[in-house]
Order: C-alpha cells, then sequence, then structure tokens
C-alpha cells in the first residue's frame, strides 16, 4: 500500500484539481520535487517523471514563448504514465496544452496560490515525513522531563507499571507496548501509538485504562522524538552491569544510534526513580556534565598524587 | 525460527475478547512469538500490539516463533485463530 497518493496532497494542501482527476490515486514515491525548466526547452533525457512537478512563474513565461507545436509537444513529455502529478503555483493559469495532454494521460493537475518556493520546502517536508523510513517496537514511550524514553524488554517484566508510576509523576505517556517508529531526518526518531490504542495502558490485573481520562490532557503526547532507551530485564546474577556508566552503549533504531541502558529489574528497586534519574543524568551529559567521567579523573589524579608520595 | 502463513478464521476477528485469549495462549510458551499483518510486525504476548492491528476475519497474518518451543508454539496459536467458532 502506498503511503502517499496524489490526493493527500490536494487535500493537505487545498490544491484546486484542475484537470486529469482520474489520477489522484497515483502513488508518490520519492519526496524529491522537479522544475521541469529545461525540460521545457526541450531536453528529456534526464526527466524525472516519477517525481511531482513544479511550475511556477519562470517555467509558464518560458513557456509562453514557444511556438503552438512545440507547446504541445513538450506538454505531451511532460505527462508520462509515472507522473504523479503536476503542481502550478502562484494561482497562474494553466496552459491549454497541458489541460489536454494531462486529462488524456490521467495525470492531475493542480493549483496553488501560495508562492513557489514556499510551496516547494513545504511540500519536500510533507512528503519527507510521510515517506520516512518507519518500524514497529515492543516497548512503552514516555516522556520524562522533555527527554524520550522508550522502555523496552521482555513481556511482564513491568514497562506499563514503570510507564504508569512515570506518570503519577508527572510525566506523559506516549504509546503503550507498541510504539510506531518513524525516522524523519538523519538521527531523528519520531515514535507515536498506532491510532487504535492511543492514550491506552494495559496493566496486569486491571485491564486497559484511559491515561488521558484518568490524568488529564497533561499526560499524554500524540508523538515524541526518541533519545534514550531503557532495557529492563529481569536480574541475572551472571550477567555484568555497568557499575560505572563510563561507557555508552548503542543501539540501532532504523539507521539511527540511540544511547541503550539496561536496567536489572529486582524486588525494591524503583523503577520509575531511576528511569527519571537516568533522563536527568543523560539531558546532564548533553550539557557537558558526565559524573562518571570527572570522577574517574579525579581518581587517577588522587592515585598519581599517591604515587608521587611514595617517591 | 520458523514462521507460517495462516488466514484468520475466527468469525469475530480479533476483538478484544479473542485477542486477550490469544495473548494468554502466546505466553504460555518461552519462545518469542510475533504476528505480522501487512508489513507491521508486533509481539504476539502484548495485548495492545496485537489489538493495535485490528486483525480481522479472512485477514492473512504470518505468525513467526523463535525459540526452544517455536514449534508448538506456532501450532497451537495457528490452530487458534483457525478455529471457525
Amino acid at each position: 500500500m502506498p503511503k502517499v497518493r496524489t490526493q493527500d496532497l490536494i487535500e493537505k494542501f487545498q490544491l484546486e484539481l484542475i484537470s486529469g482527476a482520474e489520477g489522484v490515486h497515483r502513488p508518490i514515491t520519492t519526496s524529491d520535487l522537479s522544475r521541469p525548466g529545461i525540460e521545457m526547452a526541450g531536453y528529456f533525457a534526464y526527466y524525472p517523471a516519477e517525481r511531482i512537478q513544479l511550475l511556477g512563474k519562470t517555467e509558464l513565461s518560458f513557456f509562453e514563448k514557444l511556438n503552438p507545436r512545440e507547446k504541445k509537444i513538450r506538454m505531451e513529455k511532460l505527462c508520462t504514465d509515472i507522473t504523479p502529478g503536476i503542481i502550478v503555483s502562484r494561482g497562474l493559469d494553466v496552459p491549454q496544452e497541458l489541460i489536454e495532454a494531462s486529462e488524456r494521460h490521467s495525470v492531475p493537475v493542480m493549483r496553488s496560490t501560495m508562492k513557489t518556493t514556499r510551496l516547494s520546502s513545504r511540500l519536500t517536508n510533507f512528503l519527507e515525513s510521510k515517506l520516512a523510513p518507519t518500524t514497529a517496537v515492543h516497548g512503552v514511550l514516555v516522556d520524562v522531563y522533555g527527554v524520550g524514553v522508550l522502555i523496552t524488554g521482555k513481556s511482564g517484566v513491568g514497562k506499563s507499571e514503570t510507564a504508569l508510576e512515570l506518570v503519577k509523576r508527572g510525566h506523559r505517556l506516549v504509546a503503550d507496548d507498541c510504539v510506531e517508529i518513524r525516522q524523519e531526518d538523519e538521527g531523528v526518531l519520531v515514535g507515536s501509538a498506532p491510532e487504535l490504542i492511543e492514550h491506552l495502558l494495559e496493566i496486569r490485573g486491571l485491564g486497559i485504562i484511559n491515561m488521558m481520562t484518568l490524568f488529564g490532557a497533561g499526560a499524554v503526547r500524540t508523538h515524541k522524538r526518541i533519545s534514550l532507551v531503557v532495557d529492563l530485564e529481569l536480574w541475572d546474577p551472571n550477567k555484568q552491569y555497568d557499575r560505572l556508566g563510563l561507557e555508552e552503549e548503542k543501539v540501532k533504531i532504523i539507521d539511527t544510534e540511540v544511547t541503550r541502558l539496561t536496567i536489572p529489574v529486582r524486588p525494591g528497586r524503583n523503577l520509575a526513580v531511576i528511569i527519571e534519574v537516568a533522563a536527568m543524568n543523560f539531558r546532564l551529559k548533553r550539557m557537558g556534565v558526565n559524573a562518571a567521567e570527572e570522577f574517574s579523573a579525579r581518581l587517577t589524579d588522587a592515585i598519581e598524587d599517591g604515587e608521587h608520595d611514595y617517591e | 525460527m520458523v514462521e507460517k502463513q495462516v488466514k484468520v478464521l475466527l468469525k469475530t476477528g480479533l476483538q478484544a475478547r479473542p485477542a486477550a485469549l490469544f495473548v494468554q495462549e502466546a505466553n504460555r510458551f518461552s519462545s518469542d512469538i510475533y504476528l505480522e499483518k501487512d508489513g507491521k510486525k508486533v509481539n504476539a504476548k502484548s495485548i495492545m500490539g496485537l489489538m493495535s492491528l485490528a486483525v480481522s476475519s479472512g485477514s492473512d497474518i504470518t505468525l513467526i516463533a523463535d525459540g526452544p518451543d517455536e514449534k508448538e508454539a506456532l501450532e497451537a496459536l495457528a490452530k487458534y485463530i483457525q478455529n471457525e467458532a
């Protein structure tokens, strides 16, 4: 199933459909746009037909200078079987030759009142976010002090319970159990809940509860950038857990590396507090304060001083 | 790892109650079990994930299991959703 169709652009940008209505269900496969100026001049060798074509003042005023035969041929060549649509900006008049060619090939021709550059950047943004690579992970996403924390771990380890306590402490739930992740930009992962289970949380013994009606609109958010992954696992006595925090472990989601902390679960450990502190410490590190590294440097100094005393 | 394509014959599809039973069944096994529909893959042991797919009767899904009891798990779950009652 294609992620975006020409129809979506018409709705999103309130475009006026001029002709070629049969083609509004064509899929858009790339976020790149094309301004076919050089094609108007007759050079079609590298014509990117699969892109949305944008005609502005420059292209159309040049087109006006062509003779009637050229006009017909070039518009005919512009409308291919794979062209998802042609948009005329600035509310300019659509050339008759284009309307005829587009009807023949069912390529939707649309008009916007926006300026070309403005329209082009907004179209690119919209298409990039729609066409971004996506994945779904099993976990809970919570916004803790503004840090998007993705809590992962095996079923029944206590992810949802931890999220519940975090919400009680004033943090916000984004998604429970199933988090849809989009890589919107290089290194930017944004998580959201599948529509059907938005705001819901499942707690063993209670069932499904609605966090928004229970705790208010301030307890939920629709989406959040993921900065930190906290992996909960049952305490394994044979495993070494990080005692210093000098190393940062990374995990790869789509093409982006995110810092991951592995937190062992055992009775008596308050996970919500640990995650709160993890989020604060993460922020602190990003601001340039690294407690573990500072302490390690002091310890090294102290040891070196001690060595001098013995000399 | 084993995989199986199944058609959902359960008359109601995976509505809330049948989904809960499905998840309960999945949790009896220690293998990691996933269910995939239209390219979306969720953990079969998590009820919210499963319900977010809104699996209807007649849809095609893929069951994936990985672990020591993967074969039994796949068989039991496939049997459950192919039960027409």
